[in-house]
């Protein structure tokens, strides 16, 4: 299956994917590998992998110190590629999608990525500064390729807007759920839920919402409002409190977060 | 380069944010909205000659423009060529030319019903002109500045709270200005209700670098009207220092059009044209996607940014703004670099030739006037724009100096 279908899935059966969101190379790429390997027996539906950027605007402390650490091993954007390509002869078959900031994308030429990226397995990519009015070029080459593309909205995206995204998206759209970046919060916005209704009645791709979900309750109360939840600071940060147990430490919380643990 | 129509100054960028190739708007869909209302709001005073006339009083009257335009005959003479005049920025209030677009700036915020301003900062100069703009309006206003930056022009830390602004060290990525841009992305991205982000130079994404360009292009009016009073003729070329380019965006648009008048930027080369050792995005850069844009900048193999260096803190930058990569791509403006030791250099000179310390930023463009003044000959007649005053450096150049010995 890949993303939309994985998601669509869900919401036929008024569930929500669950999405977890690390970031590829911390602390390097074997690790990375290994955590995806046992994520799906913990309940994971989908991967959201990040791609380390040297300038992440849209993200909070937890996740540019991670990028830092990535950066600072020297992963590169053709390695996350390659990693996934290994990850899907070991038979990880959950669908992939990368994270990134556009330059990588974009020195690497859409091409190039596309081409690579599809031939590993991936799936689709969020390319988290490129809008949808900036992505001509880029969305004839995933559309010939057969790449997913995911946009994001957020509570202040117009109408007007919010249909060119929904068009351009193929894999699903990305709600951000709070005016802000990246990281994990103790409560959800009040009207988070009936937004994402509201966006499901409007919107032809699926839904997805992230930024500040972070708890085990936070995932109960959109658990069927979305069609997939993406959580991504508070296993990153795991990451960073202990490299050496922090393998087990993401899967353990991702068994939490999906009331998988015993 | 393909996509560059003719160059016709007023008529770009385009209606998406395009000058030829490069610009645009490279943002998560969160800094849309603020983006969307900042250029409906600025189309709107555009067309307003009340706004102009606003601006223009307060240039005047709180800033003290218009700035001199003064022959630096012992320079001149000293150098045995080109006739060299001085646009004197460093004389606008707050000592730089950065002073121009926060008034300009700020003037909007308060047309949009904003409260709080927040800036990035690298030399500290932006940071003290939106602190004493906010001031001025009566403003809120949080300034980020990477804690390397604070601590090479702690006078300019202090400038700013006394002014009123909270100053916000940043740790992130190199401690530098574009960490301290993507800092304050950041705040905007959580604020946008009561925020307006005045950012500094002529980059990021649309509708910056048309705005900070159209607030700094009273350098360059003056100097036309003002050299053809001098001289009964226009210059023969432009000089003017480039980090994120707004000085130079704002003299060089009294003159391109005049396609035989020559200008030229000056990057920073820093120690060496070597990756992490310049600031020289033309000599050691290529097309990327950067902090909003579409534009040269200094990135390694796989797109990530390249560390930056310069002696001058305010040239130390990624990314050139994107106007400045469009004249390139179409040769309308020649981009060059000097070197540290060769801006200290006229730091020094400049001082004891005119009595003007020049801010290190601007030593870079005198340092390129000194190289090529003797071969130009005695009719030629350039300006120099002389973006800023050199006080804030004083601790820079002992401190350098002092590593040299």
């Amino acid at each position: 299956m890949n993303l939309r279908e994985t998601l669509e899935k869900h919401r036929a059966e008024k569930s929500s994917a669950f999405i977890p969101f690390i970031m590829a190379g911390d602390p390097d790429l074997e690790a990375t590998a290994q955590i995806i390997e046992k994520m799906q027996a913990a309940g994971a539906d989908a991967l959201e992998l990040g791609v380390p950027f040297s300038e992440p605007v849209a993200d909070g402390v937890t996740v540019q110190r991670a990028a830092e650490r990535a950066l600072a091993r020297g992963t590169t954007l053709k390695q996350v590629i390659a990693m996934v390509k290994t990850l899907r002869g070991k038979g990880v078959t959950m669908p992939i999608c990368l994270f990134s900031y556009l330059n990588p994308v974009y020195k690497m030429g859409y091409d190039a990525f596309v081409t690579e990226a599809v031939a590993a397995g991936v799936n689709g990519a969020l390319l988290v500064d490129l809008p949808p009015e900036e992505a001509t070029d880029y969305l004839s080459v995933a559309k010939e390729k057969g790449l997913e593309t995911v946009f994001l909205c957020s509570p202040t995206t117009t109408a007007e807007r919010l249909k060119l995204i929904d068009e351009s998206s193929t894999g699903f759209v990305y709600y951000v759920s709070r005016e802000g970046v990246t990281g994990a919060q103790d409560s959800l916005p009040q009207s988070l839920a009936e937004k994402l209704d509201k966006l499901r009645e409007m919107l032809s791709n699926p839904v997805a919402v992230g930024f500040g979900i972070s708890t085990p309750a936070h995932v109960a109360q959109l658990r069927g409002r979305a069609d997939g939840i993406v959580v991504g600071s508070v296993l990153v940060r795991l990451m960073e409190e202990d490299p050496k147990t922090a393998a087990g430490a993401v899967i353990e919380r991702i068994e939490q977060l999906t009331g998988k643990a015993a | 380069m393909t996509n560059n129509p003719p160059l016709k100054n007023e008529s770009l960028p385009d209606a998406h944010g395009y000058f030829g190739d490069f610009g645009g708007r490279f943002v998560p869909d969160t800094l849309m909205a603020p983006l969307l209302e900042l250029e409906k709001a600025y189309d709107e005073l555009y067309g307003r000659p009340e706004f102009w006339r606003e601006y223009e009083s307060l240039l005047k009257h709180f800033i003290g423009r218009e700035t001199p335009l003064q022959h630096a005959a012992r320079l001149s003479a000293h150098l045995g060529g080109a006739k060299i005049y001085l646009k004197r920025e460093d004389l606008a209030h707050t000592g730089a030319h950065k002073i121009n677009n926060a008034i300009g700036q700020i003037l909007l915020a308060r047309h949009m019903g904003k409260t709080r301003i927040i800036a990035e900062t690298g030399a500290g100069q932006h940071g003290v002109a939106t602190a004493t703009a906010a001031a001025a309006f009566g403003m809120r206003c949080v300034v980020y500045m990477g804690a390397e930056d604070m601590a090479r022009q702690a006078p300019n830390v202090y400038r700013m709270r006394l002014l009123g602004a909270e100053v916000v060290a940043v740790n992130n990525g190199s401690r530098t200005l574009k960490d301290a841009v993507s800092e304050a992305m950041r705040d905007w991205v959580g604020n946008i209700a009561d925020t307006h982000y005045l950012l500094g130079s002529a980059l990021g994404p649309h509708p910056y670098p048309r705005m900070v360009r159209d607030f700094q292009a009273i350098i360059g009016r003056e100097a036309r009207a003002q050299v053809m009073e001098a001289e009964g003729r226009l210059p023969d070329s432009i000089v003017a220092c480039v980090g994120g380019g707004s000085n130079a965006i704002g003299i060089f648009s009294g003159f391109v059009d005049d396609e035989n008048i020559k200008l030229i930027g000056v990057e920073a080369g820093g120690r060496q044209i070597a990756p992490g050792e310049h600031a020289a995005r033309f000599a050691g850069g290529s097309p990327g996607i950067f902090q909003g844009m579409k534009t040269f900048i200094l990135q390694d193999e796989n797109g990530q940014a390249e560390p930056t260096h310069s002696v001058s803190a305010g040239l130390d930058y990624t990314g050139v703004g994107p106007e400045h990569a469009y004249l390139h791509a179409l040769r309308r403006a020649e981009y060059t670099h000097v070197n540290d030791d060769e801006a200290v250099a006229a730091f020094h000179l400049l001082s004891r030739m005119e009595g003007i310390i020049p801010a290190l930023e601007s030593s870079h463009a005198v340092a390129h006037a000194c190289k090529i003044a003797k071969g130009l000959g005695e009719k030629h007649l350039m300006i120099v724009n002389l973006s800023g005053r050199g006080d804030k450096d004083i601790g820079i150049i002992q401190k350098y100096e002092e590593e040299k010995a």
